[in-house]
């Protein structure tokens, strides 16, 4: 089956600068999951949504919406594209105009897209769509954006995701303004769309403990590369690449183990960093001679994951193309 | 041993058209030289304003309306505009939520610290200056030419150091920091804590660090606070916070943190944060609360003693 969307051999730079290196991956919606993308600031986390949304196109290589180029869809295939993926940011604030009611944010999709026959049909599925995401209409119909809390407005963008009735939903550090136990609600929200409405869903964040909560697989990035990626429960409980090992151990833990800080933590090493090696190469506290020479290929270390890096060289190479081969499906 | 600071009775409105809005409500503790206080809970429980109403930072149409904050036997109301002045950065440093991104854009590093000088009527000449800010960057883990960097030549976890190299530059006796690392990344927010606690070994002071993230707190500090809506409910060791928390919001905020042994385990706590006008009568945790009973409903549950050097906000704590 086509795929919903697909990034071929997909390279975005910035001038100079890399943000995002030959990345392969599909997204294939008839089995719902939710995929965190994790990695540090910079990474290529925000590249890589706003290359899958078709919001920037990429340098190098091609991204696919049913087999089409996202480049030249026609104009249906666009409009259905843009009821099939829909988007979640960060700081939704400036989505609303203060001077509207709230409602607007729900209503302007529901007539663009033709979505209800009736105000009244309309209507329900706003409700629905709230209900969905666990707020109460009754509460947040009819106030104003600054009425909210920053966890309503956030959740409300979600409601409108999910009012498209749509394949994928892409959401970029949709939690990072908000306090840990809104979060949690947020995040629980969300997986229930996946688990309920069978939506797929793209998570990207940099915290990685909410990540492995809610998703089922994870693509851990480093400098523009994927450094892991696999099934989120074996990433987290025995991380491959040294990159995820420090992301884990940086982790504040409730414990009453207090080693948080007196762990070596980061360190810079004596390795030289060059642009054909391994990028992470300058931190890696187990570097080789040869991560400073060569790009470590993915290997593939278990059926459901692979990481880049020349520790497992023992393991076959994860062919580029074949990330999804390692992600797998939940249903 | 003697607190360094204690805070009595601090009450802090805001005035609301609808209400007075009491975000700080008869909020009391003691904190000792060196030791480093968590407070934490919720967004919009009074965090900020508890931590700004203790230098007296507080702008219309908030007003302190009640208590006592003294730093080493002063009682800092006593104080006029100029010792109060004096008092911050050099009593009581402050890094403010958001600090980081609120040094000035315009302005060299260096000269941010050059402001924070003159505001102490410290006359340094330019070589002083940096020599000065050479020494507070090396602290803060910084080298020295960042010194002569404008803020958005530096990363997210550098800023908020050159932050706290500012806020210790009159070597304060006591350390705010507000939300310090909220919007980093773990890497580089276990370095800027590490930075923190470095620095305070150094000037042997003591921290006030605001934040929600349990698990920080759980890492970091030596006693927690946890504030819901305005009050101070619980105050303990953080052992016995993580071990055997007594008041049911403490026992919330905890299973409300991610955790990396069982997937599908973080739970939100449920309903909002009251509307703090216009707070639920009896405790006002009791509509969201799981052992709330008839009596939350109408009586307050004043904070007493629950074991020694525990306090806790709750009729069954
Ligand atoms: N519009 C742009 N112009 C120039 N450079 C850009 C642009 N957008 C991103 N970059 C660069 O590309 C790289 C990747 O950025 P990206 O925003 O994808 O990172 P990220 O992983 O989302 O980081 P963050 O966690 O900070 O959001 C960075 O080096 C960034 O500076
Ligand atoms: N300038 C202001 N005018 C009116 N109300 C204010 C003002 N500043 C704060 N408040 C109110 O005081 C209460 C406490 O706010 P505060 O910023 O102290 O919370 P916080 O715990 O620091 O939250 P966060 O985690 O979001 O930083 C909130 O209900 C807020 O609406
Ligand atoms: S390839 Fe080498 S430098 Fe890169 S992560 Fe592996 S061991 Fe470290
Ligand atoms: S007093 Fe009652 S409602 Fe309040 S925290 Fe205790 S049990 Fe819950
Ligand atoms: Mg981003
Ligand atoms: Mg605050």
């Amino acid at each position: 089956m086509t795929p919903l969307l697909e990034a071929r051999h997909v390279t975005k730079r910035y001038g100079t600068n890399t943000a995002l290196s030959d990345l392969s991956m599909s997204i294939d919606t008839s089995k719902p999951a939710i995929t965190a993308v994790v990695g540090e600031s910079g990474s290529g986390k925000t590249t890589l949504a706003r290359m899958i949304l078709g919001l920037v196109p990429p340098s190098e290589g091609q991204v696919l919406y049913q087999g089409q180029d996202m480049a030249r869809l026609s104009g249906p295939q666009r409009r259905q594209f843009r009821r099939d993926v829909q988007a979640v940011f960060q700081d939704p604030y400036e989505v609303y105009n203060p001077f509207y009611r709230v409602d607007h944010v729900l209503t302007t999709p529901v007539r663009n897209f033709n979505l209800a026959s009736s105000r009244a049909e309309g209507r329900t599925m706003i409700e629905n769509a709230l209900r969905a995401v666990g707020l109460r209409p009754e509460e947040i119909l009819g106030r104003y954006p600054h009425q909210l809390s920053g966890g309503q407005r956030q959740r409300i963008m979600v409601a409108r995701a999910v009012l498209m009735k749509p394949k994928l939903i892409v959401a970029d550090e949709p939690v990072s303004m908000v306090d840990a136990s809104l979060r949690a609600t947020i995040l629980t929200s969300l997986r229930k769309l996946t688990d309920e409405m069978g939506i797929s869903i793209i998570y990207i964040t940099h915290d990685l403990a909410t990540a492995y909560q809610v998703s089922d697989n994870i693509l851990v990035m480093y400098r523009a590369c994927v450094a892991e990626a696999g099934a989120v429960e074996r990433v987290v409980k025995h991380p491959q690449h040294p990159y995820t090992q420090l992301l884990i151990s940086s982790i504040p833990q409730v414990s009453t183990t207090r080693d948080w800080l007196d762990d070596e933590g980061d360190q810079k090493t004596a390795a030289t960093p060059s642009p054909h090696g391994c990028r992470f190469v300058e931190r890696c506290p187990v570097a080789m001679p040869k991560c400073s020479t060569t790009l470590p290929p993915l290997y593939r270390t278990e059926p459901a994951r692979a990481a880049a890096c020349f520790q497992h060289e023992a393991s076959p190479e994860l062919p580029n193309g074949a990330l999804n081969e390692v992600l797998t499906p939940t249903a | 041993m003697n607190a360094i600071l204690k805070v009595e009775g601090l009450k802090v409105e805001f005035e609301h058209p609808l209400g007075a809005v009491k975000a700080v409500d008869d909020v009391s503790f003691a904190l000792l030289p060196g030791e480093r206080l968590g407070l934490a809970g919720e967004s919009g429980s009074g965090k900020s304003t508890m931590a700004l109403s203790i230098l007296r930072m507080i702008k219309p149409p908030g007003r302190i309306t009640g208590g006592r904050v003294s730093l080493d036997g002063t009682e800092l109301s006593a104080l006029d505009h100029e010792g109060m002045r004096h008092l911050r950065l050099a009593g009581i440093a402050m890094v403010p939520q958001g600090s980081m991104n609120s040094l000035n854009p315009v302005i060299r590093i260096k000269a941010q610290f050059a402001d924070a000088f003159r505001d102490h009527g410290l006359k340094l000449t330019s070589a002083e200056l940096e020599t000065r800010v050479a020494e507070l960057l090396r602290t803060v883990g910084l080298p020295p030419h960042v010194a002569n960097l404008y803020p958005h030549e530096l990363s997210g976890g550098m800023k908020q150091r050159a932050c706290i190299a500012i806020a210790i530059c009159l070597r304060p006796k006591v350390i705010i920091a507000d939300e310090p690392t909220s919007a980093l990344d773990v890497v580089v927010q276990r370095q800027v804590m590490e930075t923190l606690a470095r620095v305070q070994r150094d000037l042997g002071c003591a921290i006030i660090l605001v934040g929600h993230d349990m698990g920080l707190m759980a890492q970091f500090v030596d006693r927690l606070g946890v504030m819901y809506a305005g009050r101070l409910v619980e105050l303990a060791p953080i052992a016995e916070i993580i071990t055997r928390p007594r008041h049911p919001y403490t026992q919330a905020l905890i299973s409300s943190l991610p955790s990396l042994e069982k997937r599908g385990a973080m739970q939100g706590i449920p309903g909002l944060a009251p509307l703090l006008r216009d707070l639920p009568p009896g405790c006002a945790f009791h509509p969201r609360c799981p052992r709330a009973e008839a009596r939350c409903t109408t009586e307050k549950p004043a904070v007493r003693e629950v074991a020694p050097n525990q306090q806790a906000a709750c009729h069954f704590a």
